[in-house]
Protein backbone atom coordinates (compact mmCIF):
# COMPACT_ATOMS: atom_id res chain seq x y z
CA UNK A 1 0.00 0.00 0.00
CA UNK A 2 2.76 2.35 1.06
CA UNK A 3 4.75 1.61 -2.07
CA UNK A 4 1.70 2.13 -4.28
CA UNK A 5 1.09 5.58 -2.73
CA UNK A 6 4.74 6.55 -3.08
CA UNK A 7 4.88 5.48 -6.71
CA UNK A 8 1.68 7.42 -7.37
CA UNK A 9 3.24 10.57 -5.87
CA UNK A 10 6.38 10.04 -7.92
CA UNK A 11 4.36 9.54 -11.11
CA UNK A 12 2.20 12.59 -10.36
CA UNK A 13 5.13 14.83 -9.61
CA UNK A 14 6.97 13.67 -12.73
CA UNK A 15 3.82 14.28 -14.77
CA UNK A 16 3.19 17.76 -13.35
CA UNK A 17 6.87 18.62 -13.70
CA UNK A 18 6.74 17.45 -17.28
CA UNK A 19 3.60 19.39 -18.05
CA UNK A 20 4.98 22.55 -16.38
CA UNK A 21 8.05 22.32 -18.50
CA UNK A 22 6.27 21.88 -21.80
CA UNK A 23 3.20 24.05 -21.33
CA UNK A 24 4.11 27.53 -20.20
CA UNK A 25 0.45 28.55 -20.52
CA UNK A 26 -1.02 27.47 -17.18
CA UNK A 27 -4.72 27.90 -16.48
CA UNK A 28 -5.02 30.39 -19.30
CA UNK A 29 -2.32 32.65 -17.86
CA UNK A 30 0.66 33.17 -20.10
CA UNK A 31 3.85 34.87 -19.00
CA UNK A 32 5.28 37.97 -20.67
CA UNK A 33 7.79 35.84 -22.52
CA UNK A 34 4.95 33.99 -24.22
CA UNK A 35 4.37 30.23 -24.60
CA UNK A 36 8.07 29.47 -25.08
CA UNK A 37 9.55 26.79 -22.83
CA UNK A 38 11.98 27.92 -20.15
CA UNK A 39 14.92 26.18 -21.74
CA UNK A 40 14.24 27.72 -25.15
CA UNK A 41 15.30 31.16 -26.24
CA UNK A 42 12.47 33.47 -27.26
CA UNK A 43 12.48 35.36 -30.51
CA UNK A 44 13.10 39.04 -30.00
CA UNK A 45 10.26 41.20 -31.30
CA UNK A 46 11.03 43.08 -34.51
CA UNK A 47 12.58 46.49 -34.01
CA UNK A 48 10.10 49.29 -34.61
CA UNK A 49 11.02 52.28 -36.71
CA UNK A 50 10.77 55.71 -35.19
CA UNK A 51 8.26 58.06 -36.76
CA UNK A 52 9.52 60.49 -39.35
CA UNK A 53 9.48 64.19 -38.56
CA UNK A 54 6.00 65.33 -37.70
CA UNK A 55 4.30 68.38 -36.23
CA UNK A 56 4.48 68.78 -32.42
CA UNK A 57 2.28 66.15 -30.72
CA UNK A 58 -0.55 67.43 -28.49
CA UNK A 59 -0.27 66.64 -24.80
CA UNK A 60 -2.72 64.20 -23.19
CA UNK A 61 -2.51 65.25 -19.54
CA UNK A 62 -1.36 68.13 -17.41
CA UNK A 63 2.39 68.10 -16.69
CA UNK A 64 3.09 65.64 -19.49
CA UNK A 65 6.61 66.16 -20.83
CA UNK A 66 6.11 66.97 -24.54
CA UNK A 67 6.86 64.02 -26.83
CA UNK A 68 9.68 64.23 -29.36
CA UNK A 69 8.10 64.43 -32.84
CA UNK A 70 11.23 63.30 -34.70
CA UNK A 71 13.96 60.65 -34.75
CA UNK A 72 16.82 61.07 -32.32
CA UNK A 73 19.06 58.25 -33.55
CA UNK A 74 22.70 58.72 -32.56
CA UNK A 75 22.04 61.98 -30.74
CA UNK A 76 24.48 62.30 -27.88
CA UNK A 77 23.79 63.84 -24.51
CA UNK A 78 26.84 63.88 -22.27
CA UNK A 79 28.85 66.28 -20.15
CA UNK A 80 30.63 67.67 -23.18
CA UNK A 81 27.63 68.42 -25.37
CA UNK A 82 23.90 68.01 -25.71
CA UNK A 83 22.65 67.53 -29.26
CA UNK A 84 19.05 68.40 -28.34
CA UNK A 85 20.04 71.76 -26.93
CA UNK A 86 21.95 72.66 -30.08
CA UNK A 87 18.47 73.40 -31.49
CA UNK A 88 16.14 73.62 -28.47
CA UNK A 89 18.16 75.94 -26.21
CA UNK A 90 16.97 79.51 -25.72
CA UNK A 91 20.00 80.71 -27.65
CA UNK A 92 19.37 78.48 -30.69
CA UNK A 93 15.63 77.84 -30.98
CA UNK A 94 14.90 80.86 -33.18
CA UNK A 95 17.56 79.99 -35.72
CA UNK A 96 16.30 76.41 -36.09
CA UNK A 97 12.59 77.03 -35.65
CA UNK A 98 12.53 74.60 -32.74
CA UNK A 99 10.48 74.57 -29.54
CA UNK A 100 12.48 76.16 -26.73
CA UNK A 101 12.97 74.35 -23.46
CA UNK A 102 10.73 75.38 -20.59
CA UNK A 103 11.83 77.95 -18.01
CA UNK A 104 11.38 75.29 -15.37
CA UNK A 105 14.51 73.64 -16.76
CA UNK A 106 16.67 76.43 -15.34
CA UNK A 107 15.68 75.73 -11.74
CA UNK A 108 17.66 73.55 -9.40
CA UNK A 109 15.85 71.35 -6.87
CA UNK A 110 15.73 74.20 -4.35
CA UNK A 111 13.89 76.35 -6.93
CA UNK A 112 16.93 78.62 -7.41
CA UNK A 113 16.98 79.92 -10.97
CA UNK A 114 20.31 79.27 -12.71
CA UNK A 115 21.98 81.02 -15.64
CA UNK A 116 21.95 77.86 -17.77
CA UNK A 117 19.98 74.64 -17.94
CA UNK A 118 19.97 72.84 -14.61
CA UNK A 119 21.89 69.57 -14.28
CA UNK A 120 18.69 67.80 -13.15
CA UNK A 121 16.99 68.77 -16.42
CA UNK A 122 20.01 68.32 -18.70
CA UNK A 123 19.39 64.71 -19.76
CA UNK A 124 16.38 65.32 -21.99
CA UNK A 125 15.50 61.68 -22.73
CA UNK A 126 14.81 60.97 -19.05
CA UNK A 127 11.40 62.56 -19.66
CA UNK A 128 11.07 63.30 -23.38
CA UNK A 129 10.82 60.34 -25.74
CA UNK A 130 10.40 59.85 -29.49
CA UNK A 131 7.45 57.81 -30.79
CA UNK A 132 6.98 54.65 -32.84
CA UNK A 133 3.74 53.55 -34.45
CA UNK A 134 3.10 50.55 -32.18
CA UNK A 135 -0.05 48.82 -30.98
CA UNK A 136 -0.62 49.19 -27.22
CA UNK A 137 0.44 46.01 -25.37
CA UNK A 138 -2.78 46.05 -23.36
CA UNK A 139 -6.13 47.67 -24.09
CA UNK A 140 -6.20 51.28 -23.00
CA UNK A 141 -9.23 53.52 -22.92
CA UNK A 142 -7.49 56.59 -21.52
CA UNK A 143 -8.89 59.85 -22.82
CA UNK A 144 -7.44 63.30 -22.12
CA UNK A 145 -9.61 65.61 -20.06
CA UNK A 146 -11.60 68.08 -22.09
CA UNK A 147 -9.71 71.01 -20.57
CA UNK A 148 -6.66 70.15 -22.67
CA UNK A 149 -8.05 68.00 -25.46
CA UNK A 150 -10.44 70.71 -26.68
CA UNK A 151 -13.30 68.25 -27.19
CA UNK B 1 89.73 81.91 -54.89
CA UNK B 2 87.53 78.98 -55.83
CA UNK B 3 87.03 76.56 -52.98
CA UNK B 4 86.84 72.78 -53.31
CA UNK B 5 83.06 72.95 -53.05
CA UNK B 6 82.71 75.42 -55.90
CA UNK B 7 84.91 73.38 -58.19
CA UNK B 8 82.92 70.18 -57.55
CA UNK B 9 79.61 71.98 -58.24
CA UNK B 10 80.97 73.47 -61.46
CA UNK B 11 82.32 70.06 -62.46
CA UNK B 12 78.87 68.48 -62.04
CA UNK B 13 77.28 71.37 -63.90
CA UNK B 14 79.76 70.86 -66.75
CA UNK B 15 78.81 67.17 -67.00
CA UNK B 16 75.10 68.06 -67.09
CA UNK B 17 75.66 70.77 -69.70
CA UNK B 18 77.93 68.75 -72.02
CA UNK B 19 76.09 67.22 -74.98
CA UNK B 20 76.38 63.46 -75.03
CA UNK B 21 78.34 61.86 -77.81
CA UNK B 22 77.47 58.29 -76.99
CA UNK B 23 73.63 58.17 -76.83
CA UNK B 24 71.22 59.20 -79.55
CA UNK B 25 68.52 61.80 -78.90
CA UNK B 26 65.93 59.07 -79.39
CA UNK B 27 67.46 56.87 -76.68
CA UNK B 28 67.63 59.78 -74.26
CA UNK B 29 64.04 60.79 -74.96
CA UNK B 30 62.76 57.23 -74.62
CA UNK B 31 64.81 56.70 -71.46
CA UNK B 32 63.49 59.94 -69.99
CA UNK B 33 59.95 59.01 -70.95
CA UNK B 34 60.12 55.58 -69.31
CA UNK B 35 61.86 56.93 -66.21
CA UNK B 36 59.19 59.63 -66.01
CA UNK B 37 56.39 57.07 -66.06
CA UNK B 38 58.10 54.98 -63.38
CA UNK B 39 58.88 57.88 -61.06
CA UNK B 40 55.57 59.70 -61.50
CA UNK B 41 53.59 56.49 -61.23
CA UNK B 42 55.63 55.46 -58.22
CA UNK B 43 55.07 58.83 -56.56
CA UNK B 44 51.32 58.68 -57.06
CA UNK B 45 51.14 55.03 -55.99
CA UNK B 46 53.03 55.84 -52.81
CA UNK B 47 50.75 58.81 -52.18
CA UNK B 48 47.64 56.68 -52.70
CA UNK B 49 49.00 54.14 -50.23
CA UNK B 50 48.97 56.89 -47.60
CA UNK B 51 45.40 57.63 -48.66
CA UNK B 52 43.78 54.52 -47.22
CA UNK B 53 41.98 53.87 -43.98
CA UNK B 54 44.46 51.08 -43.27
CA UNK B 55 47.32 53.56 -43.34
CA UNK B 56 45.46 56.09 -41.19
CA UNK B 57 44.70 53.61 -38.42
CA UNK B 58 48.20 52.14 -38.44
CA UNK B 59 48.89 54.78 -35.76
CA UNK B 60 47.26 54.06 -32.42
CA UNK B 61 46.36 57.76 -32.04
CA UNK B 62 43.84 57.33 -34.85
CA UNK B 63 42.90 53.69 -34.26
CA UNK B 64 42.01 53.88 -30.58
CA UNK B 65 40.43 57.33 -30.56
CA UNK B 66 38.70 58.72 -33.61
CA UNK B 67 38.38 55.42 -35.49
CA UNK B 68 36.60 53.66 -32.62
CA UNK B 69 34.14 56.56 -32.31
CA UNK B 70 33.63 56.68 -36.05
CA UNK B 71 32.64 52.98 -36.16
CA UNK B 72 29.43 53.84 -34.31
CA UNK B 73 28.35 56.54 -36.73
CA UNK B 74 26.29 56.47 -39.89
CA UNK B 75 29.29 56.98 -42.14
CA UNK B 76 30.62 53.58 -41.07
CA UNK B 77 27.52 51.64 -40.18
CA UNK B 78 24.23 52.12 -42.00
CA UNK B 79 21.30 50.53 -43.78
CA UNK B 80 22.85 50.12 -47.24
CA UNK B 81 26.47 49.46 -46.27
CA UNK B 82 27.80 52.33 -48.34
CA UNK B 83 30.55 53.88 -46.29
CA UNK B 84 33.14 56.60 -46.27
CA UNK B 85 36.73 55.97 -45.22
CA UNK B 86 39.03 58.48 -43.48
CA UNK B 87 40.48 60.06 -46.66
CA UNK B 88 37.03 60.48 -48.24
CA UNK B 89 36.35 63.25 -45.74
CA UNK B 90 39.82 64.34 -44.67
CA UNK B 91 41.80 64.38 -47.93
CA UNK B 92 40.69 66.40 -50.97
CA UNK B 93 40.09 64.46 -54.18
CA UNK B 94 41.59 67.03 -56.57
CA UNK B 95 45.29 66.51 -57.10
CA UNK B 96 46.62 69.98 -56.25
CA UNK B 97 44.57 70.27 -53.04
CA UNK B 98 45.50 66.70 -52.18
CA UNK B 99 49.24 67.41 -52.45
CA UNK B 100 48.82 70.56 -50.35
CA UNK B 101 47.04 68.52 -47.68
CA UNK B 102 49.75 65.86 -47.82
CA UNK B 103 52.43 68.53 -47.26
CA UNK B 104 50.47 69.82 -44.27
CA UNK B 105 50.44 66.25 -42.95
CA UNK B 106 54.18 66.51 -42.29
CA UNK B 107 53.14 68.54 -39.24
CA UNK B 108 51.11 65.55 -38.09
CA UNK B 109 54.18 63.35 -38.46
CA UNK B 110 56.12 65.79 -36.28
CA UNK B 111 53.50 65.59 -33.54
CA UNK B 112 53.39 61.81 -33.85
CA UNK B 113 57.13 61.84 -33.15
CA UNK B 114 56.67 64.31 -30.27
CA UNK B 115 53.85 62.17 -28.84
CA UNK B 116 51.54 65.18 -28.55
CA UNK B 117 48.35 63.06 -28.41
CA UNK B 118 49.73 59.64 -27.57
CA UNK B 119 47.25 59.03 -24.74
CA UNK B 120 43.46 59.37 -24.62
CA UNK B 121 43.81 62.07 -21.96
CA UNK B 122 46.19 64.16 -24.06
CA UNK B 123 43.91 63.68 -27.05
CA UNK B 124 40.80 64.77 -25.12
CA UNK B 125 42.67 67.83 -23.84
CA UNK B 126 43.49 68.88 -27.40
CA UNK B 127 40.24 67.74 -29.00
CA UNK B 128 38.59 71.16 -29.17
CA UNK B 129 41.59 72.71 -30.91
CA UNK B 130 41.92 69.79 -33.34
CA UNK B 131 38.20 69.78 -34.11
CA UNK B 132 38.20 73.52 -34.69
CA UNK B 133 41.05 73.11 -37.19
CA UNK B 134 38.96 70.66 -39.19
CA UNK B 135 35.80 72.77 -38.90
CA UNK B 136 37.69 75.84 -40.11
CA UNK B 137 39.18 73.96 -43.07
CA UNK B 138 35.76 72.62 -44.07
CA UNK B 139 34.12 76.02 -43.71
CA UNK B 140 36.83 77.59 -45.90
CA UNK B 141 36.32 75.04 -48.68
CA UNK B 142 32.50 75.19 -48.47
CA UNK B 143 32.56 71.59 -47.18
CA UNK B 144 34.17 70.38 -50.41
CA UNK B 145 34.82 66.85 -49.16
CA UNK B 146 31.21 66.40 -47.98
CA UNK B 147 29.98 67.47 -51.39
CA UNK B 148 32.00 64.78 -53.16
CA UNK B 149 29.11 62.50 -52.16
CA UNK B 150 26.36 64.80 -50.87
CA UNK B 151 25.33 66.88 -53.87
CA UNK B 152 22.98 69.72 -52.95
CA UNK B 153 21.48 69.71 -56.47
CA UNK B 154 20.57 66.02 -56.12
CA UNK B 155 18.90 66.31 -52.71
CA UNK B 156 15.22 65.38 -52.95
CA UNK B 157 13.47 67.60 -50.43
CA UNK B 158 10.32 65.49 -50.74
CA UNK B 159 12.18 62.56 -49.20
CA UNK B 160 13.62 64.66 -46.38
CA UNK B 161 12.03 65.19 -42.99
CA UNK B 162 10.20 68.35 -42.03
CA UNK B 163 13.18 69.79 -40.18
CA UNK B 164 15.73 68.84 -42.83
CA UNK B 165 13.80 70.54 -45.65
CA UNK B 166 13.64 73.77 -43.69
CA UNK B 167 17.27 73.71 -42.58
CA UNK B 168 18.66 72.73 -45.96
CA UNK B 169 16.66 75.15 -48.07
CA UNK B 170 17.13 78.12 -45.73
CA UNK B 171 20.59 77.37 -44.39
CA UNK B 172 22.44 76.48 -47.55
CA UNK B 173 20.84 79.34 -49.49
CA UNK B 174 21.92 81.86 -46.88
CA UNK B 175 25.57 80.88 -47.25
CA UNK B 176 25.90 78.27 -44.52
CA UNK B 177 27.78 75.12 -45.37
CA UNK B 178 27.44 71.49 -44.25
CA UNK B 179 29.87 71.74 -41.33
CA UNK B 180 28.03 74.71 -39.80
CA UNK B 181 25.34 72.32 -38.54
CA UNK B 182 26.78 68.82 -39.03
CA UNK B 183 29.48 68.88 -36.40
CA UNK B 184 30.35 65.75 -34.45
CA UNK B 185 28.64 63.41 -36.91
CA UNK B 186 31.60 61.08 -37.45
CA UNK B 187 33.50 61.57 -34.19
CA UNK B 188 32.55 62.60 -30.69
CA UNK B 189 32.24 66.32 -30.09
CA UNK B 190 34.80 68.12 -27.95
CA UNK B 191 33.58 69.89 -24.84
CA UNK B 192 31.24 72.44 -26.40
CA UNK B 193 31.07 74.78 -23.43
CA UNK B 194 33.42 77.21 -25.13
CA UNK B 195 31.62 76.97 -28.49
CA UNK B 196 27.95 77.02 -27.50
CA UNK B 197 27.46 77.26 -23.74
CA UNK B 198 23.72 76.83 -24.15
CA UNK B 199 24.22 73.30 -25.50
CA UNK B 200 26.52 71.98 -22.79
CA UNK B 201 26.24 71.71 -19.07
CA UNK B 202 27.73 74.40 -16.88
CA UNK B 203 27.20 78.08 -16.27
CA UNK B 204 29.72 79.88 -18.43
Amino acid sequence: MMIKKLSLIVVMSVLTGFSMQTIADINGVSSLRGPTDLDQATNAPTMKKYNKDEEPIARDYIQQPPLIPHKIDRYRINLKSNKCLSCHSWKNYRQYGATKISQTHFEDRDAHVLANVSARRYFCTQCHVPQVNAKPLVENEFKPITAISGE
Amino acid sequence: MTSNNDSSISRIWAIIKRPTARYSLGTLLMGGFVAGIIFWGGFNTAMEMTNTEEFCISCHEMRTNVYEEYKETVHYNNRTGVRATCPDCHVPKEWNYKVMRKIQASNELLHKALGTIDTREKFEAKRLELAQNVWRAMKNTDSRECRNCHDYESMDFVDQGRRAVKQHSEGLDSGDTCIDCHKGIAHELPNMRGVDASAAIGDN
